[in-house]
């Protein structure tokens, strides 16, 4: 006679830890039933804003929570954990879904702006709505083979979006973009095949058990892989050429989701499998990190100088997000995560705003290039405050919310009293630097320079609600970056009573509900 | 027999990186397959090989009689085969437009998002 309660729940899931995955299950059912809603007009945006609003509120209540008690956790189909596939939210998860379904909230206003009323039928709600369960899945999972089903819902999810349209610009970013990320999910999904192999587990909390007992030569390999493909994922330096290919080819709002969403998820998973995960693996590979971070850090604000095309040159600063992210990975001390996960933060909220604002931009101007571009500071001096911020919030320029990650990893790189952390220091004060030159270029010659021969004058301002609803919804992200910039405090206060479980885990296994059971 | 499959992997991943390495694309999109099939089999040896029965409780038993195979890495690769055939179908139809709008299933001359020999950025600022 077998013992149930060792391998079944047998209590329900209390009501109020369904916080955790209440968000996933809103955002599916909405995007189903935006489907079913797309002939009806104008009720699919209705529809999906309030979805996302109650996304927010189920995202707010659960962010209160962990700062509250710490890591929450629900498994499914009562198999205790490792068994069934537990999701788990700890204050990074917890904060990231949260700003996803915000921005995601003010590129869907940002969208209606442009849209028709007749345009409900392409299924865009619908997308963007899954892209969002995807993101919410992957910050909030805590099983390695689930985050890769959401990040094949997200990249399916982008696909779609990126076509939608379907001019033949989007589709060849399309085919690049589509390759090579799912090359990067398949390499994921190899590295998945070799850990299951090694550990017999891929519940996170059960890896985090069983990963120092195993072979490191092997760990290291399955490191190294996953490595590869959220790097590919993420945009890093040596695998980065997909994302100047594909981001400037969708509408402008589309790009304003992918920047804010897609590279920093990547980030993100290669920041829980190293750190977190795989310590002692991430120990090894170290020296790949820190090379992979400096050249990032280096190359793209480089890229961002050289190229004209405005998208693909705010491209090439999103690039440049990832590589400080990078550092913190590198030199993962206290500092080090927290600088890591507060730039991940400011990263959705800033790129998501620099493409939109950059959409205004070609909507004024009717160009994609900032060669024929010039003059707009006189035709719309609120645009050209927008923009300023967000490449001096970028940069990391203080007071905006850009600096205060890039304190921190500062900190965090000449705390480490090595060569290799005060070469990452100063690689980090360069970036700074060559973005602050790339973003003020681009700000001079859209909207301080005089505008060139045969360049048509900027359109006056179209004053009609969609115009509003665009500069509103920007500003209202733009609003966000200053105020966090401002007053850091509370970010800096959930940072401390949260980051430390990323480097000693022993709360978030605990809340999984595996610290007794030996491994 | 796992030495076999673990040969029979590297294959399919040699393969799959080389084709993934043409130009043309719809060899990549056959590479692209053949490398997530490997990967699939590559699941399935790390699950174990056994000569063990399915793992099905006999009737009247709460527990299975002996040792059974392991089912998991079947349900990890049925979730992938799922999905890898959803994104083939994708890049399947992505191709075929591409090749349609864009007139080249070469991607050294799909350089419509990228264009070759842009003018040099202005040396003002």
């Amino acid at each position: 006679m077998v013992e149930l309660p060792p391998a079944m729940i047998e209590t329900l899931t209390s009501a109020s830890d369904w916080v955790v995955v209440l968000p996933l299950v809103l955002c599916l059912m909405g995007a189903a039933a935006t489907l079913m809603l797309r002939k009806s007009g104008g009720l699919t945006f209705i529809f999906a804003v309030l979805i996302v609003c109650a996304v927010i509120a189920c995202e707010v209540t659960l962010l209160l929570r962990v700062l509250d008690s710490g890591p929450l956790s629900m498994t499914m189909g009562k198999w205790l954990p490792p068994f069934g596939i537990s999701f788990a939210a700890d204050i990074f998860g917890a904060g990231f879904a949260l700003t996803a379904a915000v921005v995601t909230l003010a590129v869907l206003v940002y969208a209606q702006g442009e849209r028709g009323a007749e345009d409900g039928r392409d299924g865009f709600h619908s997308m963007v709505l899954l892209l969002l369960a995807g993101v919410t899945g992957s910050f909030l999972t805590g099983d390695l083979f689930n985050l890769y089903v959401w990040f094949e819902v997200m990249l399916i999810a982008s696909f779609g979006l990126i076509v939608l349209g379907g001019r033949p610009a989007q589709l060849d970013g399309a085919v690049k973009y589509g390759f090579l990320n799912f090359l990067a999910t398949t390499f994921f999904l190899l590295a998945l095949g070799l850990l299951y192999g090694l550990l017999g587990t891929l519940n996170m909390a059960d890896i985090m058990r069983v990963a120092p007992s195993a072979n490191p030569a092997a760990m290291a390999g399955v490191a190294a892989l996953l490595l590869l493909a959220f790097g590919m994922k993420a945009a890093a330096f040596p695998v980065n050429a997909w994302l100047p290919a594909a981001y400037h080819t969708p509408p402008a709002v589309v790009s304003a989701l992918f920047a804010g969403l897609l590279t920093k998820v990547g980030i993100y998973a290669m920041m829980r499998a190293l750190v977190v995960l795989l310590p002692a693996s991430r120990d090894l590979l170290e020296p790949v990190l820190v090379a992979v971070a400096l050249a990032t850090l280096l190359v793209a604000p480089l890229g961002a100088i050289a190229e004209t095309n405005l998208r693909r040159a705010i491209g090439f600063l999103v690039i440049g997000g990832v590589g400080s992210v990078l550092v913190g990975i590198a030199v993962p001390s206290l500092a080090g995560v927290s600088g890591a996960g507060l730039y991940i933060f400011h990263a959705i909220l800033t790129m998501t705003a620099l493409y939109l604002v950059a959409g205004l931009i070609e909507s004024r101007t009717g160009q994609t290039d900032s060669r024929h571009m010039g003059g707009l500071y006189a035709a719309s001096t609120p645009l050209s405050v927008l923009f300023f911020v967000l490449v001096l919030a970028t940069a990391g320029v203080p007071p905006f919310l850009g600096f205060w990650p890039k304190l921190l990893l500062l900190q965090a790189g000449l705390g480490e009293g090595s060569w290799v952390g005060s070469l990452v220091a100063v690689a980090l004060v360069v970036n700074a630097v060559l973005t602050l030159i790339a973003g003020s270029r681009l700000w001079a010659h859209i909207f301080w320079r005089a505008a060139p021969e045969g360049v048509v004058a900027p359109a006056p301002a179209p004053s009609h609600r969609g115009a509003w609803l665009r500069l509103g919804a920007t500003g209202a992200l733009v609003a966000i970056v200053v105020a966090a910039g401002l007053w850091p405090n509370g970010l800096f206060e959930a940072l401390r009573f949260g980051a430390p479980d990323l480097l000693d885990p022993s709360r978030y296994v605990a809340a999984i509900g595996l610290a007794g059971g030996a491994p | 027999m796992d030495y076999v499959l673990a040969g029979l992997v590297g294959c399919f991943v040699a393969l799959g990186v080389y084709l993934l390495l043409s130009r043309s694309v719809i060899r990549m999109l056959i590479g692209m397959t053949i490398l997530g099939n490997g990967v699939n089999l590559l699941i399935f040896t790390a699950g174990r090989l056994t000569r063990e029965i399915a793992p099905i409780v006999p009737a009247g038993l709460e527990q299975p009689d002996g040792p059974i195979a392991n089912p998991l890495p079947q349900a990890l690769i049925l979730t992938a085969i799922v999905i890898g055939f959803a994104m083939f179908s994708f890049l399947l139809v992505l191709a075929f437009r591409a090749y349609q709008s864009l007139d080249a299933d070469n991607t050294d001359t799909m350089r419509v998002a990228e264009p070759v020999n842009e003018p040099n950025p202005p040396l003002s600022y």
